[in-house]
C-alpha cells in the first residue's frame, strides 16, 4: 500500500461520521501544489507591488544616505501627474477600440464561412489562417518591421509611397502586428463553439426559408456571443499589456517612444530606477486591466457567469 | 453561385495575407546576404538557406542553439507542469465539495484576469530580494502557474468526469489520486492538451518577464535572444540575415507542435468558452 493509499484508507472507515472531510486528504493534495505556486507568483508579487508603491525614497540632506519611508500616496499622486503615462493608457485605448473590433469581426466572419457550406478547402484555410499565432509576437513585429522598412519590403511600391513607420501610421503598423498574430486564434475558438452547436437547431428556420445569412444573424451569432465575449476579454487584456510590439519597432522607427504604452512607461520607470513609482504604474494599470474586462464580462453578461 | 464565389475570394485575399510574410520569412532565409536587397524578395535566387542555418548555428559558439534549448526547457518542461498542475486543481475545484471551493474558484478566475506582465516587475523585485534574478529559475518558476488552465480543466471536468465512474473506481479499491491519474485524466485529455499548448505558446512568445530578469544571455529563451540581435543591427550588418533564418527557426517548433497535437486540442478550445 502506498502513503497515499493509507492516507485515504482513513477517512474512508470515518466517513459516516462527518462525510463532508471524508476526501479531505486528497483535496488537500490536489489543491494545495498549485495554491501554493499561485500564492507565491501571483497573490504575493501583487501584494508586493502594492507595499511597494506605499513607500517612497527619503534622502536625508542632498548627499545622504537613501532611506525607504512609507509615503502614502505620493506615488500614485505621481502617477497621476504623470502625463506621458496618460498619453500611453489613452493611446493604447485608442489602439483597443479600432484593433479589438477589427479583429474580433474579422474572426468571426472568418468562422462563420469556415461554418458554411460556401467555402471549400476548410482544413487548408483554417491552418493558414492560424498560423500566424505561431509566430511569438517579439519575432512577429520583428518581421513586419522588415516588411515595412522601405529597402527590405517586398512591397516597395507601396513602402515607397506610404511610410508606415511614421509618427502618424506605426501605432496602425502595430494594429496590423496584432491583427495578423491573432485572428485565426480567435476564429479558431469562435469556430469551435460554432461547431459545437446541434445541427436540428438549424432545421426549422430552414424550413421556415431562413436563407445561410439570416441563420448566421438570428441563430448561430446570438449562440456564439458567450466565446466572443471570452476572445474579447483577452483582446482587451492583451490590448493594454502592449510591450513587445513597440519595444521592437524602437529598433525600426524614432515615432515610437520609451513610453508609448503603459508595460513601456512601467519598464522604462523601473530602470531609471524608480520602482515606487513603477509599481504604482503596475497596480493602476493591472486595476485598469482588471475593472475593464470586468466590466465588460458584467455588461455582456448582466445575469452573472 | 455569387455567395460562394464571394466567400472564396474573401478567403483566398486573407489566406494571402497571413502566408506572405512567412513565404517571405522562408525566401529571404535561403538567400546570400547580397541577394536579399538586390533581387526579387518574393522569389528565389542563389540557394544558401543550409550555409545560413549553419552560420546562426555557429555564431558566437552556438548560441542561438543554446536559447532554443533554454525555449525548449522554459515552455515544454513549464507547459507539462503547469497542465500537471492546474489540471489536479481543476478536477478537485469540479468534483470534490468542500467548504471554501467557490472562494478559491473565485480568486484563480480573478488571477486569469490579471495579465501576466503586470507580474513581471513585482516578481523582479521579489526575486531581487533573495539575489535569484537572472537565473533560469526566476523565469521558469513564474511560468508554471496557469489559472486559466484551472478556470477550463474545471469546466471540463465537470462535463466529461462522471461521478458514477469515479464511485465505481472506489468500489474497486483506488485511492482518489489513482483513480485521478489513471482514470479521470485520460476523460479529461483534450482539455489538459489544450491547456498545455496554451501555456507553452504563453511560454514560448512571453517576452517581459525575461527581458526585466535575464542579464546573461546564457539563460535567454530565443525570443529575448532575437531581440537583442535585432537591436544590433545597426552596429553589426550580418546580424539581419541572421535574425531573419533565427525567426524562421524559431517559428518551426510551435508550428510541428500545434500540427502534431491539433487532433486533441481542438476539441478542448471550445470547452472555455461554453459558460
Amino acid at each position: 500500500m502506498s502513503r497515499t493509499e493509507l492516507l485515504n484508507a482513513e477517512p474512508a472507515v470515518l466517513g459516516n461520521r462527518k462525510p463532508k472531510n471524508k476526501f479531505k486528504k486528497a483535496i488537500v493534495l490536489f489543491v494545495a501544489p498549485f495554491g501554493v505556486l499561485f500564492l507565491l507568483f501571483y497573490l504575493a508579487p501583487i501584494s508586493y507591488a502594492l507595499y511597494q508603491s506605499f513607500l517612497k525614497v527619503d534622502r536625508q540632506g542632498t548627499f545622504g544616505k537613501a532611506q525607504e519611508v512609507f509615503g502614502g500616496f505620493t506615488q500614485y499622486i505621481a502617477v497621476f501627474q504623470n502625463g506621458p503615462f496618460w498619453e500611453s493608457i489613452g493611446r493604447v485605448f485608442l489602439f483597443g477600440a479600432v484593433q479589438v473590433p477589427v479583429m474580433l469581426g474579422l474572426a468571426l466572419l472568418f468562422a462563420l464561412l469556415l461554418d458554411s457550406p460556401l467555402v471549400r478547402g476548410k482544413k487548408f484555410f483554417r491552418l493558414a489562417f492560424f498560423v500566424p499565432y505561431a509566430v511569438p509576437g517579439v519575432i512577429a513585429a520583428i518581421m513586419w518591421g522588415f516588411l515595412y522598412s522601405p529597402n527590405l519590403s517586398p512591397f516597395t511600391e507601396v513602402t515607397s509611397k506610404i511610410n508606415f513607420l511614421s509618427a502618424d501610421l506605426v501605432l496602425w503598423a502595430m494594429a496590423n502586428v496584432v491583427t495578423w498574430v491573432f485572428v485565426g486564434y480567435n476564429m479558431l475558438i469562435i469556430y469551435s463553439s460554432l461547431l459545437s452547436i446541434p445541427t436540428e437547431i438549424y432545421e426549422a428556420a430552414r424550413l421556415d426559408g431562413a436563407g445561410q445569412l439570416r441563420i448566421a444573424l438570428s441563430i448561430k451569432i446570438p449562440l456564439v456571443t458567450p466565446a466572443i465575449v471570452m476572445t474579447a476579454i483577452f483582446s482587451i487584456i492583451g490590448t493594454l499589456q502592449l510591450l513587445a510590439e513597440p519595444q521592437v519597432f524602437r529598433t525600426f522607427s524614432s515615432a515610437v517612444n520609451s513610453t508609448f504604452t503603459p508595460n513601456l512607461a512601467v519598464l522604462t520607470t523601473s530602470s531609471i530606477p524608480n520602482i515606487h513609482l513603477a509599481a504604482a504604474m503596475s497596480v493602476v494599470l493591472a486595476l485598469t486591466t482588471f475593472i475593464l474586462s470586468f466590466a465588460f464580462l458584467k455588461f455582456t453578461h448582466p445575469k452573472g457567469n | 453561385m455569387l455567395p460562394r464565389m464571394g466567400a472564396m475570394l474573401i478567403m483566398a485575399v486573407f489566406a494571402f495575407y497571413f502566408l506572405i510574410p512567412i513565404w517571405w520569412l522562408f525566401v529571404s532565409a535561403t538567400k546570400s546576404k547580397g541577394d536579399l536587397t538586390s533581387t526579387n524578395p518574393l522569389w528565389f535566387s542563389e540557394f544558401n538557406f543550409f550555409e545560413n542555418v549553419g552560420n546562426v548555428l555557429t555564431y558566437r559558439d552556438g548560441v542561438f542553439l543554446r536559447w532554443i534549448g533554454n525555449s525548449l526547457a522554459y515552455a515544454g518542461g513549464g507547459a507539462l507542469i503547469a497542465t500537471v498542475l492546474a489540471g489536479m486543481c481543476g478536477y478537485a475545484l469540479a468534483k470534490y465539495s468542500f467548504r471554501g471551493r467557490e472562494l478559491i474558484f473565485n480568486v484563480i478566475l480573478g488571477g486569469v484576469l490579471v495579465p501576466a506582465t503586470a507580474l513581471a516587475l513585482p516578481l523582479f523585485l521579489m526575486f531581487s530580494q533573495i539575489n535569484a534574478t537572472n537565473t533560469f529559475w526566476a523565469v521558469f518558476l513564474p511560468s508554471i502557474v496557469s489559472p486559466f488552465g484551472v478556470y477550463l480543466t474545471r469546466i471540463y471536468a465537470g462535463s466529461s468526469v462522471p461521478d458514477e465512474l469515479m464511485e465505481a473506481a472506489r468500489l474497486d479499491g483506488a485511492s482518489e489520486v489513482r483513480t485521478f491519474f489513471s482514470v479521470s485524466v485520460k476523460l479529461m485529455f483534450p482539455a489538459l492538451v489544450t491547456v498545455f499548448l496554451f501555456q507553452f505558446v504563453a511560454i514560448w512568445n512571453n517576452f517581459f518577464l525575461p527581458l526585466i530578469m535575464l542579464r546573461d544571455e546564457a539563460n535567454f529563451p530565443v525570443t529575448l535572444g532575437l531581440y537583442t540581435w535585432n537591436s544590433q543591427i545597426n552596429q553589426i550588418p550580418e546580424l539581419r540575415m541572421y535574425v531573419l533564418v533565427g525567426a524562421l527557426l524559431s517559428i518551426i517548433p510551435l508550428i510541428v507542435a500545434f500540427l502534431f497535437l491539433q487532433r486533441f486540442w481542438r476539441s478542448g478550445l471550445g470547452a472555455g468558452s461554453v459558460k
